[in-house]
């Protein structure tokens, strides 16, 4: 176990800057998960911190140590690869061995590790074989084991379930949960799922063009986005935005959706600035076309089971996404109204969220 | 033998022959003659003696003349078959020749000698192998040392070809650096620089390092080839720089990158290499005759050529001899060949 600190690191290839200043704090045990759009850095970030590349400034500390010149061999990190990475001459046992022998560890410990770790991830039966005679959740099992054999101070993780299938991907999420708690490991992963973030994370980074844009736990980031692109991130199906204005009457402050007023307090900003307002799917509720804040032609039906997800078009032209529990019966081109929630996400004309009062 | 008739019988399904089963055992026959004749027609002539070699026209199967003891004579001697006058026809054994007249003997009857015009008489020949022709040259021409020889510079260059070719690929392939792509240019460019062009610079430098007339001076100045270094970068360049990333993480040293991971992935590019290598160096002529001056450090080919005086060829012991040299050649395709169509770097990956 070990905690992590950045400061200020940057990263340039060239002319071109890919990681703007990112400062971050992980600690002990904690499972940190960096998610953003691809090209957002994330990757890059795993990568100086793995010490695989060299950050252009700034500085990296591993539990109170300045570790910048500190080679990857030398950092006492594990990382798991997106392709696994596995050595394709050598067999499971080996790949699991490899990094034990290069520290020159006793035979007998490298054994028991390697048994340790297979009994663990259940590959004890294919220890014997070649990554190229294992399947895709095999290969995942041993790249992991790779990982865990050497007791690692922090485990890395790049996207390791990106190459699965989307059922194996959602078993392997939650075994991946459960290790994190059995080993009370520090673990840093990398993907663009945000269901894999919020799932596992104890805390998520959204990451975006080699910024940090938030930093907090899932829900925290889910309840209080700090900005629009974090709202529009996590959260499935996507938060939906609105353009309106801030309306100032006699009774206070509110808002101005395409020409209805809508009552919202504890705004700071001028009259008839614009905002843009975020409403989650199924935070809406559906009423009439004349008793709703907003009226919506439906566009797509999904029937879930559980639950009905409405793909709609307003009244001024824009998308809008809402959900209804149960099995509704509506059908495409159907008009409806929808109320919206009292609690708003409002965000000003530079998406940053608007704090209220 | 029902497993060789169905493997030589085989057909491309159905019933019958097909015409294109007939085309495809034609054009595979036409290739094995011009690939297999010229081997099979060196490997029999060497057995021919020099008087079987020199006849026109040649004959396919090595022959000689059949040869009898006689009572009274120390040797054995040659058999002719003689058209008598009456048209019969009798073996007699020679026992020599004066002018144009031979004199033999009927070996039942050793006392009588019969004199024979040499165009009435017709040698007697059986296939017969002049081993002889194998066995001189390893006895009295210290083949065997020219064959050790030959081993040695063969295996040591190859060795060393594939360690200093491979390193250079490696750093080439994998690694970052300054003026990467000058040198590769450069260590390309070499390619198109001729053995001949470089020569008397070479000789030069191998005296001055005083490896003139030694083996090492054969190996050392063709071991690094251009050739060879861009064959293993290309090949390294397919193996996926996350496997050194990942070998990295797990503490292996550079080195062990190198020795532990690359290499073993490069299997099939270094196979390769190593065919070209042991070819290039089994049949290099020039450079060895240029460096070697003492018959004991002459290589086969070296060694071979010392047959062919300024008059005379002495075809019987350059054809055994060649027999031999293209043996170990032959054994190493055949066991290396199926590594160059395997490939394993890219199994472990998706």
């Amino acid at each position: 176990m070990s905690h992590l600190a950045l400061r200020q690191v940057t990263k340039q290839f060239g002319s071109v800057k890919v990681l703007h200043g990112v400062d971050l704090d992980v600690r002990d045990g904690e499972f940190v998960v960096f998610v953003g759009p691809s090209g957002c850095g994330k990757s890059t970030l795993l990568r100086i911190i793995a010490g695989l590349e060299d950050a252009s400034s700034g500085e990296i500390h591993l539990d109170d140590r300045q570790v910048n010149d500190v080679s990857a061999a030398d950092r006492g990190l594990a990382m798991v690869f997106q392709s696994y990475a596995l050595y394709p001459h050598m067999s499971v046992r080996q790949n699991l061995a490899f990094g034990l022998e290069n520290s020159r560890m006793p035979k007998t410990e490298i054994e028991a590790r390697v048994m340790e770790a297979a009994r663990m991830l259940l590959i004890e039966p294919l220890l014997n074989r070649k990554p190229g005679q294992l399947s895709g959740g095999q290969r995942q099992r041993v790249a992991i084991g790779r990982a865990i054999v050497r007791r690692p101070g922090i485990f890395l993780l790049d996207e390791p379930l990106s190459n699965l299938d989307a059922e194996l991907r959602v078993v392997m999420r939650a075994e991946l949960a459960a290790l994190h708690k059995r080993l009370a490991a520090t673990m840093i992963y990398v993907t663009h799922d945000q269901t894999e973030a919020m799932t596992l994370a104890d805390r998520i980074v959204v990451l975006r063009d080699g910024r940090v844009e938030q930093v907090g736990t899932p829900l925290e980031l889910y309840n209080k986005p700090a900005n629009r692109f974090v709202a529009g991130f996590i959260g499935s199906p996507r938060m939906n935005f609105i353009d309106a204005s801030i309306a100032r009457t006699e009774r206070g402050s509110g808002l101005d959706i395409g020409g209805k007023h809508h009552a919202a307090w504890g705004l700071d900003l001028p009259h008839g600035s614009p905002v843009t307002l975020g409403v989650r799917p199924h935070e809406v509720d559906i009423t009439e076309v004349e008793a709703g804040a907003m009226a919506l032609e439906i566009t797509l039906v999904e029937q879930l089971g559980a639950e009905t997800v409405l793909h709609a078009k307003t009244t001024l032209g824009g998308a809008f996404t809402l959900t209804s529990p149960g099995q509704g019966r509506f059908l495409v081109g159907d008009r409806i109204g929808v109320a919206l929630p009292p609690d708003l996400h409002i965000f000003d004309s530079e998406g940053q969220a608007v704090s209220r009062r | 033998m029902s497993a060789v008739s169905t493997f030589l019988l085989r057909r491309r399904g159905g019933k019958g022959w097909h015409w294109t089963d007939v085309l495809a055992y034609v054009w595979l026959g036409l290739g094995l003659f011009l690939m297999f004749g010229p081997i099979l027609w060196l490997a029999l002539s060497s057995f021919k003696t020099p008087a079987n070699l020199s006849e026109f026209p040649p004959t396919f199967l090595p022959l000689d003349t059949r040869m009898a003891a006689v009572s009274g004579y120390e040797k054995p001697l040659p058999l002719y078959r003689v058209k008598q006058d009456d048209g019969s026809e009798r073996v007699l054994a020679q026992v020599r020749r004066v002018g144009l007249t031979a004199q033999l003997v009927d070996p039942a009857d050793p006392q009588t000698i019969i004199r024979v015009p040499i165009d009435k008489r017709i040698p007697e020949r059986e296939v017969r192998l002049a081993t002889g022709n194998y066995t001189e040259p390893l006895q009295q021409f210290n083949f065997l040392r020219y064959f050790q020889n030959s081993i040695f510079v063969t295996v040591m260059a190859t060795i060393i070809t594939l360690i200093v070719n491979s390193m250079a690929a490696f750093a080439l392939s994998k690694y970052e650096f300054k003026g990467r792509t000058a040198v590769l240019g450069i260590i390309l460019a070499t390619l198109m620089v001729p053995l001949s062009v470089i020569v008397v610079p070479l000789y030069l430098v191998v005296n001055e390092l005083q490896l003139f007339d030694t083996l090492w001076g054969v190996i050392l100045p063709t071991v690094a080839t251009p050739t060879g270094v861009f064959l293993l970068r290309q090949y390294m360049l397919t193996i996926p720089d996350e496997l050194i990333d990942a070998a990295r993480m797990d503490k292996a040293s550079e080195w062990q990158i190198y020795w532990r991971i690359v290499l073993p992935l490069a299997a099939p590019a270094l196979a390769v290499l190593a065919i070209f290598s042991i070819m290039w160096r089994w049949n290099d002529f020039l450079w060895p005759l240029i460096v070697l001056s003492r018959k004991e450090q002459y290589t086969l080919q070296v060694g071979l050529n010392a047959f062919s005086g300024e008059l005379n060829v002495q075809w019987h012991y350059v054809l055994a001899m060649t027999v031999i040299s293209i043996l170990p050649v032959a054994a190493i395709f055949l066991f290396l060949q199926r590594y160059i169509t395997s490939g394993i770097a890219n199994t472990g990956l998706k």
